[in-house]
């Protein structure tokens, strides 16, 4: 019974292991032929697996790991980025930087690959600004259900429902994405601490209004005055000018560090509320009260996490999951209700964050919209868990706001349509272009996407 | 799928009509568990259990005609409860007890036990653990019992038949290790259910709801034993290595 070519594979959560057949294509071709001989179960991209759920599996089926398709050429002059759907963030960084030009969007980690993070439509710190990774994005090659490869540009149906799609409507093994200048890899960066939910907040708007990079971190186990206090972060590109003498000469130089490793094991209780709560206690107040224009690099700004090399081992074997939610501005009060109910229930959150989001993009299963956006880490668990977040859920849902599905690893399958009313849309156009489902993922299983 | 929190959205029972299936699939079905096949000989109790599935919950339950004792059957069950998409949990239920002293005095009542509660067991349970490998994911849970953890006088017919189970699950449990697949095994004592009515109740008596409570808990953890209650572990450790007299005397 034995079948060695499985293995098994999670999320960035480490939750809800399955098995498939994973290959690893070397090119556009490869992955058409790959494509063309799926089996019943039928085949799906993975990138770095930083999905938190289950997005990238496909129980039993083909999982191609498209990670050596990571060609990145940036064209100095136009700032067009012609990128293999497997090259890291990073690797566009470290090719781009150096010209002096930068990726529009960045997540909370540079690995990721450019087709996850169209796949996932995801948003950065100046989303405010800017929008998300897809409005970024000019073109694509996408490797559809009968193994062709087809040249879309933005403006296509087909390519708006593969942003934010989920990788369920092909495969990218190749995008152009517009950069943007700049002059410096260095950030000048404000923080400020917030002592409640309200003051937050309101200097969070205000800092959206000034810089184009905004984020606040905010604490989840305090209660009552202290209730949903943060620090706000607020960022600006540095020009050279903004440089001490010896950098200035070097200003575009990026040298990520390589970050140390996380321990390969932790005890199953090392992330509980009480240590959560000292965490909390001791990061609000290291930060400063109020700080301006703080040299810091770009790794340091937009990539702390990626600091500590595999770091969601830190949860333990249980693993963990991420929960985001958006609800618009009108319904700013759902989120004090969210924090509350994580409060009460000492959820172990330590990596909360808070964050305006802008305008939405065209795609109709893509997550931001304009509003704000709450993301908290806990540990995977149990039934309480399960009880507090379908409750979220509901909350997010009657507020007209939605969960994002990158991070989702149990979301009650009634609710997409209602966080997602252009689901049906979605469904159609992809029932069309795959009418046989070929490509699949545990996520699309559960949700029934 | 089971999700990222243990909770799994498809069900198959084999033996659907007994009581400790019928409590976990209850919870189950409170939780994320939307459809549900229940195998089991025909039965109002079946068709009850069906019935108070719907009501609690579930979107589609099916019922599926399924006799442990004829194996060569077991192939096409599995195929058409698996038909309908795939089975996140498979809870393998079914069993009888049999009166020992009958057993002893007609062997034929034994063999029904042991074709039962091992033979079928084996047959149906080697159809789920294929589809679960081919399917990547997916748990066998197998309810084992503490009878045969150490053949007792007074039961060890029922008791080798478990002890047979019980070894084979766990033989299956590391065939599948890799797969995505896995499987739970559940040791429960004395439950009062309609199988055990009438019989003299041992110590530590549980109830169906609370090997249901452990089943939905074992799922969750991703263990591979469960006990109910959980401190028979240590009892049955220290029973086990008894000098074999002195464990006559106290398991009468």
């Amino acid at each position: 019974m034995s079948d060695p070519a499985r293995t098994v594979l999670t999320g960035w959560g480490r939750t809800a292991p399955t098995s498939a057949t994973v290959l690893r294509p070397r090119d556009g071709d490869q992955v058409a032929d790959m494509v063309r001989r799926a089996g019943p179960r039928g085949v799906l991209a993975r990138g770095l697996g930083r999905s938190y759920g289950d997005a990238a599996q496909d129980a039993g089926g083909t999982v191609l790991d498209l990670t050596a398709l990571d060609t990145v050429g940036v064209d100095a002059e136009t700032g067009l980025a012609a990128c293999g759907g497997g090259a890291s963030l990073g690797q566009v960084m470290q090719a781009a930087i150096p010209l002096g030009w930068f990726p529009p969007v960045l997540p909370g980690t540079r690995h990721v690959t450019v087709g996850g993070a169209l796949a996932t439509d995801v948003h950065g710190k100046n989303h405010h600004r800017s929008g998300s990774f897809a409005s970024h994005v000019r073109s694509m090659t996408l490797v559809g259900a009968d193994g062709e490869a087809r040249r879309l540009e933005s403006a296509d149906p087909l390519s708006q429902a593969t942003a934010g799609g989920m990788g369920l409507t092909g495969i990218v093994t190749d995008l152009v994405m517009s950069l943007r200048p700049v002059e410096s890899s260095f950030m000048q960066v404000d923080t400020t601490r917030a002592p409640d939910l309200d003051a937050l907040m309101a200097q969070l708007e205000a800092a959206d209004a000034a810089h184009p990079y905004t984020v606040a971190w905010v604490d989840c186990l305090t209660g009552g005055r202290r209730l949903g206090r943060g620090i706000v972060y607020a960022g600006d590109h540095a020009a050279p000018a903004d440089l001490p003498e010896p950098e200035r000469a070097a200003a575009l130089r990026f040298e990520p560090p390589t970050g140390l490793p996380a321990p390969t094991w932790t005890p199953a209780g090392l992330l509980n509320p009480h240590t959560a709560a000292a965490f909390n206690e001791a990061w609000f107040r290291k930060a400063p009260r109020d700080r301006r224009q703080q040299l810091q690099t770009i790794s340091t700004f937009f990539h702390p996490l990626d600091g500590v090399r595999g770091w969601n081992r830190l949860y333990g074997h249980a693993g963990f999951v991420q929960y985001q939610l958006v609800v618009p501005f009108a319904e700013g009060g759902v989120v004090r209700k969210v924090i509350e109910r994580l409060s009460s229930a000492r959820a172990a959150t330590v990596l909360a964050v808070l964050k305006r989001l802008g305008a939405s993009s065209p795609g109709p299963l893509s997550f931001p919209m304009p509003g704000w956006t709450l993301t908290v880490d806990m540990p995977a668990r149990g039934r309480d868990l399960a009880r507090l977040l379908d409750g979220l859920d509901q909350l997010v849902a009657d507020a007209g706001g939605r969960v994002y599905l990158a991070k989702d690893a149990r979301l009650r399958p009634e609710l997409v349509a209602e966080m997602y009313p252009r689901v049906g849309e979605w469904l159609e156009l992809r029932s069309r272009v795959d009418p046989h489902g070929c490509f699949v993922s545990d996520l699309a299983r559960r949700l029934g996407l | 799928m089971i999700d990222a929190l243990g909770n799994p959205q498809s069900l198959l029972v084999l033996g659907g009509s007994s009581d400790i299936a019928t409590a976990t699939a209850r919870r189950l079905v409170q939780a994320r568990t939307r459809r549900v096949v229940l195998a089991g000989r025909p039965s109002t109790r079946l068709d009850a259990a069906a019935q108070l599935l719907r009501g609690a919950g579930a979107d589609l339950v099916e019922v599926v005609p399924f006799d442990a004792e004829v194996t060569d059957t077991h192939g096409a069950v599995v195929d058409q409860a698996f038909a309908g998409g795939d089975i996140d949990v498979v809870l393998l239920a079914f069993g009888v007890l049999g009166e020992q002293a009958a057993q002893e005095r007609d062997p034929s009542l034994a063999v029904r036990t042991a074709m039962v509660n091992y033979v079928g067991a084996v047959s149906v349970g080697l159809h789920v653990g294929a589809r679960l490998r081919s399917q990547g994911h997916g748990v066998l849970v197998v309810l084992s019992s503490v009878a045969g953890e150490r053949a007792r006088r007074t039961n060890f017919v029922y008791g080798s038949t478990k002890a047979g189970l019980d070894a084979f699950s766990q033989g299956l449990g590391d065939a599948l290790q890799g797969s995505g697949a896995r499987v739970l095994v559940v040791r429960p004592g004395f439950v009062r259910t309609k199988m055990t009515a009438g019989r003299k109740e041992a110590p530590m008596t549980t109830t169906a709801e609370a090997v249901a409570v452990a089943i939905t808990e074992g799922i969750r953890s991703g263990r591979h034993t469960v006990w109910v209650p959980a401190r028979l572990q240590q009892v049955m450790a220290l029973m086990r290595h008894l000098p074999r007299g002195l464990f006559r005397r106290l398991a009468r």
